[in-house]
């Protein structure tokens, strides 16, 4: 084989790779003559929103897709030509790593010595190193089916590393991963790459993460619309990100003001400030920006990665077409009537408590946030508000319903939307949309003008006959929200709405939902996102079953400062409380 | 080399015995379904008709015709049951309470004693049309002995002049004497409990990994196609000689089906079987790579043809032409041959080579198509 | 509140004939048994073939050898010169019957003798053997008859044969009707019991239980569906059995059409426990399996419930299928009434009484 000492140099290299799949009759492209290389060493990160094309590069690279057209060499070696070659030299692991659930750690460990065909002399040694990191060591004899979310992930990682290979590719490691989790894997991920130099490309949707590569890929689309250094990248966009405040006016209804202004790229809100981007050449005063509101305040910002993309994603015109009108008509003052009551609320499972003892209570109007790690009790305590499980104790009133008592009024007032934007795939949006309004119990022209309304609020039209399962993430979210929203609930129970989807598409959402928020809804989420809990008015974080700390992000985050974290992030803060709750003996 | 294609090979075989320990669907799949298809069918499944209800309406009773009921009495396949008149036994009949009429009409003694053909009027219920045939049978041959006892008891008045002075019968089952269907239910059955754990239990189990995403993880380690394939095999090729092993020994032991053949062409005659129902399995599941699908083809195609066109129950020369070309590409219908003759015939190469070569070519064919069809990549 | 459960079951219909997957489970078995069971199932026998070892050449041998070749059932595929020779034919199955007529036939036949004919059947597929024993007398009874009463002899009695409601017998009139039975049940139960488990491995589960349906609603929208399936499955079988295979359809459609309304309730019932039981469609289709295996093998479908041992018979009662094929068998062929079904009809409406219930309990219980 010819030897190209440009593409050698280069861990994987990839040129004007072309692969299109055919679904239900229809060609799709998943990339559109992509060429890019990964340097050798360090953390190269593949970036971009659901749908960019990540996985299929990832599978093409690993050898387990064949291009259309194109080439892709990775560390020397052709994988179109040679593919066996390619998967003895690399470690993969895919999005769902196909652990053996009826194996042990053990056993699975063994299995993938065997395949990589590691001399039984030289495991021990690589076992122990494997275990020590990823803190598997004292459950080498559970079955992997039993590990939690983040065990999991890691027991995949170290399966992988049986024999360390020269690249590891990793698929979206730490999705579905809760932060104290993720900050672990990165902890692995800096370990292989600074002591074993080994080479790492990983692909994910949370854009803080990118931060910690040495250089990125940006996919969207299936092309690469950017690469290189991200802090490069993000240095770029200096002098023009702002936290704004503006006494008397409500962050959200400011957030919707500045998101209207000609000159701001993005609004978000953070903690009691809202974070904004200006465009380029925009000015950036308070004058500009905010005709209306003379007295608000502004303050320059370091900049950070995520603006970078917004700014790119903004050049590729898909931002435009998804703003969406700030909200027309808030209602002035909030109620101070409490629409959730929840008390002592507890669940068991046989002998094990799943909840225990948790009270809150949310107001009208209000953003209510459900956070905490995997199997903090969250999902269990959010499925006994909805009425989906019977709480084994305690007082549980929604809408000033006992749900005990009288669940199917209760119902009626709630709106839901389920993790994973579940619809019935079969049907077309119409078809959803009809069905859901009808079991609500909406009919004849009130039927009519929901739908309708639906379908132009969300910009559904066009889809109305789409079958829903063929829909992009993006609009299955918004035809969730719909659904959820036909019957005008007051209620709204949102169970990690943004989950997989890109960053534009999140925005957008939190525009609509804060929306919501401001005409009265009252609003409940779950959410892994560590920044979306700053859109949040108040916050509940929970661990293995129990309140943690309830109260505004900004008192969260309090609680967090020490002199070695002056300004914590919520992630940081979601860390350190966790942590203080599992190991005192750490955090003191 | 040879030393490191076996460690990977010996490290995915484990597994896949870990697994099967651990997961007790595919070990009840194995030997509990067997054994329950097994007593179900066993028990079940009986086509031998004995205690028939048969409705008799005597007109005018006399000796003669006592004569004749008490010989149906007294034969074990009849249930008689008297009935005032024929309004009533065809009311019976109508409610499903009796199979047949027996009608002797008030010239019966009189034709029996004088002219002769004294009428008999059988009247079937052909709802159950294989049943009626049954009865008609037995009717026949119940009917016979009868006039042959008459005859030995009255003497021949004029030679020639009954029919079993016409001719005498002699009908012989051969192998199955007493005409028991479990003897030959049993053995074919055992070629359904087969194909489902070869066929079903690969296809599934193959799907699962691709379900779960596994399939995905193994094929970028450096494992080869082949081994993959043959670390499939082997634990089910196992498995499924295991169920065998329960259903045979059920046969002779619960059963009582007398075991006529050799053990080792049973086994041998099994393997092969095995090499294409594995290989089926295979297929179907590099065809569908969830466990609905797969679960769905598998008995669509190797669960439904193993019974029906196996000439397991239903014969297989009385079908029309085109089905019955059909058969020949029905694995099962070999290893049904090969079964039904080792046990109740013993054997008999002329029936076993045949069907053996059969049993390769098909095993061949389907092994080597799953060969071609699996590849290591997801697309 | 019926509107809701309306948009419900127009919901699970449309779901249903969209899914590629539940369309195949909807058209592929039922065509695919329709084929098979219509064609491949049946124990009439056709060219079933025989040996003869004719030790006796005379023309009353002869005639009788004509009497079997005559008929479409027996096919002539060898003739021997020994009985040594009948073994290996019959073991090696190239025959499956043997007749072997002695060298004093026809004398004995004038002498007034009973002359010996020797039958001979393969029992290693026992059914085959006696139905071709039973074929074989009655060709030599016809024989026997024919000669007797060209040599002026007579015979003291005479065996009038007729068979009701099937004159010829065929057995495909026997086994069509019960297919119509058999695929309303298959459909209808993989339809209602998969329905559930669908929609909890979707994740839409959840969405329905938070709108205001109550569980009753749920169960109502999710059986309908069902209901509906199985009746459009039975018609469609119910033509084809009559336009296509020709069975006669003698009894009156309306009691048919209210014994399997009856009938398909009663499995709807069975469905939904399982549904309710089952947590994956995985769970379903095997709980589905573990249900319909038994109930086709006790229901008289193919063998009788009277040749099955006291105690199994006891269990057939609690089989609604068993009740459903005699209806369905009755109205075919036996033009039954109303009231001579009526028994059969309670039965089933009990079964479906007593599941929904079940039904809906474990149902409650299952999701609060």
């Amino acid at each position: 084989m010819a030897r190209n000492p440009e593409t050698d140099a280069a861990a994987i290299a990839i040129e004007a790779v072309v692969k299109r799949f055919r679904e239900r009759g229809r060609e799709v492209p998943a990339l559109k003559a992509l060429t890019a290389t990964v340097q050798r060493g360090g953390v190269t990160g593949l970036i971009g929103p659901d749908g960019a094309g990540k996985t299929t590069l990832m599978r093409l690279i690993a050898g387990l897709l064949r291009p259309d057209s194109g080439r892709i060499t990775v560390l020397g070696i052709d994988v179109r030509s040679d593919p066996l070659a390619v998967q003895g030299a690399i470690g993969y692991m895919p999005q769902r790593f196909g652990l053996y659930e009826d194996l042990t750690v053990r056993e699975n460990l063994d299995l993938y010595a065997d395949l990589h065909d590691v001399d039984p002399a030289e495991r021990q040694a690589r076992y122990a190193e494997l275990l020590h990191m990823t803190g598997l060591a004292p459950f080498t004899a559970r079955l992997a089916g039993k590990l939690s979310g983040g065990m999991k992930q890691k027991l995949g990682l170290a399966c992988t590393l049986v024999r360390a290979p020269a690249l590891l590719l990793l698929d979206e490691p730490t999705v579905g991963v809760d932060p104290v989790s993720r900050r672990e894997l990165w902890q692995i991920i800096d370990t292989l790459t600074r002591t074993e130099g080994m080479t790492v490309l990983l692909s994910t949707a949370y854009l803080d993460e990118a931060e910690r590569c040495r250089s990125v890929l940006l996919m969207h689309e299936g092309t690469l619309i950017g690469e290189g250094d991200p802090k490069q990248r993000t240095e770029t966009m200096g002098g023009r990100s702002f936290h704004v405040d503006a006494e008397g006016t409500g962050r959200r209804r400011l957030q919707a003001l500045l998101a209207g202004a000609p000159g701001v790229l993005d609004a978000v809100i953070q903690g009691s400030h809202v974070r904004i981007v200006t465009r380029p050449g925009a000015t950036a005063t308070v004058e500009a920006l905010l005709p209306t509101l003379p007295g608000a305040q502004l303050v320059a910002v370091p900049p950070r990665f995520e603006d970078s993309f917004i700014d790119l994603l903004s050049e590729h015109g898909t931002a435009q077409a998804k703003m969406a009108p700030p909200p027309v008509d808030p209602v002035a003052a909030k109620d101070e009537q409490d629409e959730i009551v929840v008390e002592g609320l507890t669940r068991r499972f046989g002998d094990f408590y799943a909840v225990k003892d948790v009270s809150f209570r949310v107001r009208r109007g209000e953003i209510f946030g459900l956070l905490g790690a995997n199997g903090a009790g969250k999902s269990t305590t959010f499925r006994m508000l909805c009425g989906l499980l019977p709480p084994s104790a305690g007082t549980l009133r929604v809408a000033g319903v006992d749900l005990r008592a009288a669940a199917a009024a209760a119902r009626a007032r709630i709106g839901y939307m389920a993790q994973r934007f579940s619809l019935y795939g079969d049907l077309s949006v119409m078809q959803n949309l009809r069905f859901i309004s009808a079991a609500y119990g909406l009919g004849g022209q009130r039927q009519r003008d929901r739908i309708s309304w639906a379908l132009a609020e969300f910009e559904l039209a066009a889809l109305a006959d789409a079958t829903s399962r063929d829909l992009p993430l993006g609009y299955k979210q918004r035809l969730a929200l719909a659904a959820a929203l036909m019957h005008e609930p007051d209620i709204l129970f949102l169970d990690e709405p943004t989950s997989g989807v890109d960053p534009l598409a999140r925005r957008e959402f939190w525009r609509r939902i804060n929306g919501l928020a401001e005409a009265g809804v009252t609003v409940l989420v779950t959410t892994h996102f560590m920044e979306e809990a700053e859109y949040c008015d108040r916050l509940l974080i929970m661990a293995q079953g129990q309140v943690l700390a309830e109260g505004t992000s900004e008192s969260v985050k309090a609680r967090a400062r020490s002199a070695a974290l002056p300004e914590p992030t919520m992630e940081d803060a979601f860390i350190a409380l966790v942590q203080a709750a599992i190991h005192p003996e750490i955090a003191a | 080399m040879s030393i490191r294609i076996s460690r990977r090979l010996r490290g995915l075989v484990r597994k896949e015995f870990v697994q099967i320990r651990r997961d007790p669907s595919s070990l009840a799949i194995a030997f509990l379904l067997p054994a329950l298809l097994l007593l179900l069918f066993g028990y079940g499944v009986s086509l031998d008709a004995y205690h028939v209800r048969v409705g008799v309406v005597v007109t005018q009773p006399t000796a003669e015709t006592a004569s004749f009921t008490s010989h149906l009495q007294h034969s074990p396949y009849f249930a008689p049951v008297a009935l005032p008149d024929i309004q009533a036994a065809e009311r019976a009949i109508g409610r499903r309470e009796i199979s047949a009429i027996l009608w002797l009409r008030e010239d019966f003694t009189r034709k029996l004693l004088a002219s002769g053909g004294a009428p008999i009027g059988v009247m079937l219920d052909g709802v159950d049309a294989n049943t009626a045939r049954i009865v008609e049978g037995y009717l026949q041959q119940t009917w016979q002995t009868w006039l042959a006892a008459r005859a030995a008891e009255v003497g021949q008045p004029v030679p020639g002049a009954t029919i079993s002075g016409a001719l005498a019968v002699t009908g012989r089952v051969w192998f199955n004497p007493a005409v028991q269907s479990r003897d030959y239910l049993v053995p074919g059955l055992i070629a359904v409990i087969m194909t489902l754990t070869g066929a079903l239990l690969t296809a599934l189990v193959i799907a699962r990994e691709w379900e779960r995403g596994t399939l995905e993880a193994l094929m970028v380690t450096p494992v080869s196609l082949r081994e993959i394939i043959v670390s499939k095999l082997a634990p089910y090729f196992v498995l499924g000689m295991g169920g065998m092993a329960v259903s045979v020994a059920m046969a002779v032991w619960l059963f009582h089906v007398p075991l006529r053949g050799s053990f080792a062409v049973l086994v041998l005659a099994a393997s092969l079987f095995m090499g294409a129902a594995l290989g089926m399995g295979l297929l179907i599941s590099s065809v569908a790579r969830n466990q609905f699908v797969a679960g769905q083809i598998a008995i669509i195609v190797t669960f439904l043809p193993a019974f029906i066109l196996s000439g397991f129950i239903f014969d297989i020369g009385s079908m029309p032409e085109p089905i019955r070309l059909f058969t020949y590409l029905v694995a099962a219908r070999y290893f049904v041959a090969i079964l039904q003759s080792v046990f109740l015939a013993g054997d008999v190469w002329s029936v076993i080579l045949p069907n053996a070569a059969a049993l390769v070519a098909m095993a061949a064919i389907f092994l080597g198509l799953a060969r071609l069809v699996t590849r290591k990549r997801l697309d | 509140m019926f509107s809701r459960v309306l948009a419900l079951i127009v919901k699970e219909l449309l779901a249903l004939l969209k899914d590629p997957k539940s369309r195949m489970v909807l058209i592929g078995p039922p065509l695919m048994q329709l084929i098979v069971f219509g064609y491949a199932a049946t124990f009439d026998l056709n060219q079933v073939p025989f040996v003869v070892y004719n030790a006796d050449t005379s023309a009353a041998s002869r005639d009788l050898i004509a009497h079997f070749t005559g008929t479409p059932t027996f096919r002539l595929v060898a003739r021997v010169d020994s009985l040594a020779q009948i073994p290996a034919l019959i073991e090696g199955r190239k025959a499956v019957m043997a007749l072997a007529i002695d060298a004093r036939f026809t004398r004995d036949l004038l002498t007034g003798q009973p002359a010996p004919v020797e039958v001979i059947v393969d029992g290693r597929n026992s059914n085959t053997a006696l139905i071709a024993l039973g074929y074989a007398n009655e060709i030599l009874s016809d024989y026997a008859a024919s000669w007797a009463s060209q040599h002026g002899a007579r015979t003291p009695s005479a065996l009038v044969m007729r068979a009701r409601y099937n004159p010829n017998l065929e057995s495909r009139w026997f086994i069509i009707p019960g297919i119509i039975a058999l695929l309303a049940q298959v459909v209808t139960l993989l339809v209602v019991a998969l329905t559930v488990a669908r929609e909890r491995e979707a994740g839409t589960f959840d969405q329905l239980l938070v709108t205001p349906l109550r569980p009753v609603d749920i169960l109502l929208g999710k059986g309908i569906p069902g209901l509906i399936i199985g009746l459009a499955e039975a018609t469609v079988i119910l033509l084809a059995a009559v336009f296509w295979f020709g069975v006669p359809l003698r009894g009156a459609v309306g009691v048919f059409y209210l014994g399997a309304v009856v009938f398909i309730i009663a499995v709807i019932g069975i469905g939904l426990l399982i549904s309710a039981l089952s947590a994956t469609q995985q769970q379903a289709l095997l709980g589905a399996f573990l249900f319909m295996v038994p109930s086709i093998i006790l229901s008289g479908f193919a063998t009788p419930i009277a040749n099955m041992p006291q105690a199994v018979q006891w269990l057939t009662l609690i089989n609604p299928l068993r009740y459903f094929l005699v209806v369905v068998r009755s109205v075919f062929l036996q033009a039954a009434s109303l009231a001579s079904l009526s028994t059969e009809i309670a039965a089933m409406a009990a079964i479906g009484c007593v599941s929904l219930v079940a039904a809906t309990v474990m149902f409650r219980r299952r999701v609060y």
